[in-house]
């Protein structure tokens, strides 16, 4: 099947057996690496993107669902040095091994605009108002990217950094 | 993955005939489904994508909101007529998966994940389910995140939704277009069927039938509660959750709908439960005397009895709060 994808915002276009997943269409068919396959079933999250501005896990989505859509993902995130974001995971190491780390960044991403956004999470007091770059809210909200180096503090912290400067 | 064909609709009725075809599956979100065809648990011939038929939108209707079939787990969740009149569905929303999950998964498709177990997924496993006939691996087996509630002895498997509980609660609606004939709509206790002797089968959907919208009448209780218990903080199944809608007067309560997830092969509700609480005062004997009939048919396995306890605590913490 032929679709289109807008790759970090330049148009691509594919021609598809519809299994593959937008996370094999990114790394195989175009060669963005960056995006990595770690369970490859929803529950790791290292394949994290953005499309059309949402995170979500680019391994249980199949491409030619995607004819149109906007896809970012970790190349697309810095323009030639690295963003905000990734500097501060550089400076409170909030990585070791870097495998999930691509994905950390994407889930992040989406997760501070869904914050800027008024999205409730799961340990929010309230339902109302605005919510806070806590530890408690960041951990709960990127329990979707699992760290088997567990940087998390690192990662937590790096993250509230990026947000509060953002 | 086994070959399929993919057909994207472009309104709701070539939708409907498109999924009539033999092995044809719908697909919206596809985060139960797409995963279950790579295992090939699930192996449909044909999906027919639902996103573009325009069911993403919640709108006020007939006293109270209408939700599509595509809106996905995060809007609905976010959505500020919900927040304020069905807390207890943002809440369960808020509970389940993973933010990434919620982003994709959408109303229709969280009602219709599959009731499953991990024997289920697991395709060198008996599982009646999966191949009916082969019998149930489960049964005597490891046992953890399984029901107690509702089961047979051909299949113990549960519906995880933690969405599903709340609607339950809150006297959902669920509308379907047929193929063909008129559309219908189905209170939550008529849509799922219990597993008996035909444990593959999980809904009254026939082939061809698309979940349109999901109806919220008013809410009846302004006391929403949803607990979930868990095996970690974030981001796995219930074991088991709550989800009560109470409404209180001079001291009584004047209305309660209790429904329960983690425990059975649909979001679970005792009619009994709910007749019991009405009209009574709250007490740690009532909640007790509801947990005694709640649970009164229950029969775990030995994975499972630490359910009995825990569903009974569970269910006394959220009615002390919801009544408070």
């Amino acid at each position: 099947m032929t679709l289109t994808l807008t790759v970090n915002g330049t148009e691509r276009q594919l021609e598809l057996d519809p299994r593959v997943t937008l996370l094999d269409a990114l790394r195989v068919h175009l060669d963005l690496t960056g995006s990595k396959k770690g369970c490859d079933h929803g529950q790791c999250g290292a394949c994290t993107v953005l499309v059309n501005g949402r995170r979500i896990n680019s391994c249980l989505s199949l491409a030619v669902m995607h004819d149109g859509d906007e896809i970012t993902t970790v190349e697309g995130l810095a323009n030639g040095k690295p963003g905000e974001l990734q500097q501060a995971f550089v400076e409170h190491d909030g990585f070791q091994c870097g495998y999930c780390t691509p994905g950390q960044l994407c889930s992040a991403t989406g997760m501070l605009q869904e914050l800027a956004e008024g999205w409730p999470s799961h340990v929010s007091e309230t339902l109302e108002g605005e919510y806070g770059l806590t530890e408690a809210e960041i951990s709960e909200r990127m329990s979707g990217n699992i760290c088997r180096c567990s940087c998390y503090p690192g990662i937590n912290a790096a993250i509230r950094q990026a947000g509060e400067r953002a | 993955m086994r070959p399929f064909d993919y057909t994207r609709a472009e309104n709701v009725s070539d939708a409907c005939a498109a999924a009539f075809a033999p092995e044809a599956q719908f697909i919206a979100g596809g985060t139960n489904l797409v995963d279950l065809m790579k295992l090939e648990v699930m192996a449909p011939g044909e999906l027919v994508d639902i996103n573009r038929l325009g069911l993403d939108r919640i709108e006020e209707s007939d006293g109270g909101l209408r939700v599509g079939a595509t809106v996905t787990n995060s809007d609905l969740a976010a959505d500020a007529r919900i927040r304020q009149d069905y807390p207890v569905l943002s809440r369960a929303l808020l509970a389940g998966a993973s933010g990434q999950l919620r982003n994709k998964a959408t109303t229709g498709g969280n009602l219709l994940q599959r009731t499953r177990c991990p024997y289920f997924y697991d395709t060198d496993s008996a599982c009646n389910k999966r191949s009916p006939g082969a019998g149930c691996a489960a049964i005597g087996g490891e046992t953890r995140n399984h029901a107690i509630l509702g089961t047979s002895e051909h299949c113990i498997a549960l519906h995880p939704s933690d969405m599903a509980v709340a609607m339950r609660a809150l006297d959902a609606r669920i509308e379907v277009q047929p193929q063909d004939g008129p559309a219908k709509a189905y209170e939550m206790d008529r849509f799922y069927c219990l597993p008996g002797d035909t444990p593959h089968i999980e809904t009254v959907l026939e082939p061809g039938d698309l979940i349109t919208s999901v109806w919220l009448p008013a809410p009846k209780g302004t006391r929403q509660v949803y607990r979930k218990v868990r095996d970690r903080a974030s981001y796995a199944f219930a074991l088991v959750s709550v989800a009560a809608v109470i409404e209180m007067e001079e001291g009584r309560i004047s209305h309660a709908s209790v429904a329960f997830g983690g425990l059975a092969p649909m979001p679970w509700r005792d009619v009994e439960v709910d007749a019991l609480l009405a009209g009574a005062e709250p007490s740690a004997d009532l909640f007790d005397e509801a947990a005694d009939i709640l649970l009164q048919g229950a029969q775990p396995q030995e994975g499972t009895e630490f359910k009995l306890p825990l569903a009974r605590r569970a269910l006394r913490a959220v009615l002390e709060e919801a009544t408070l």
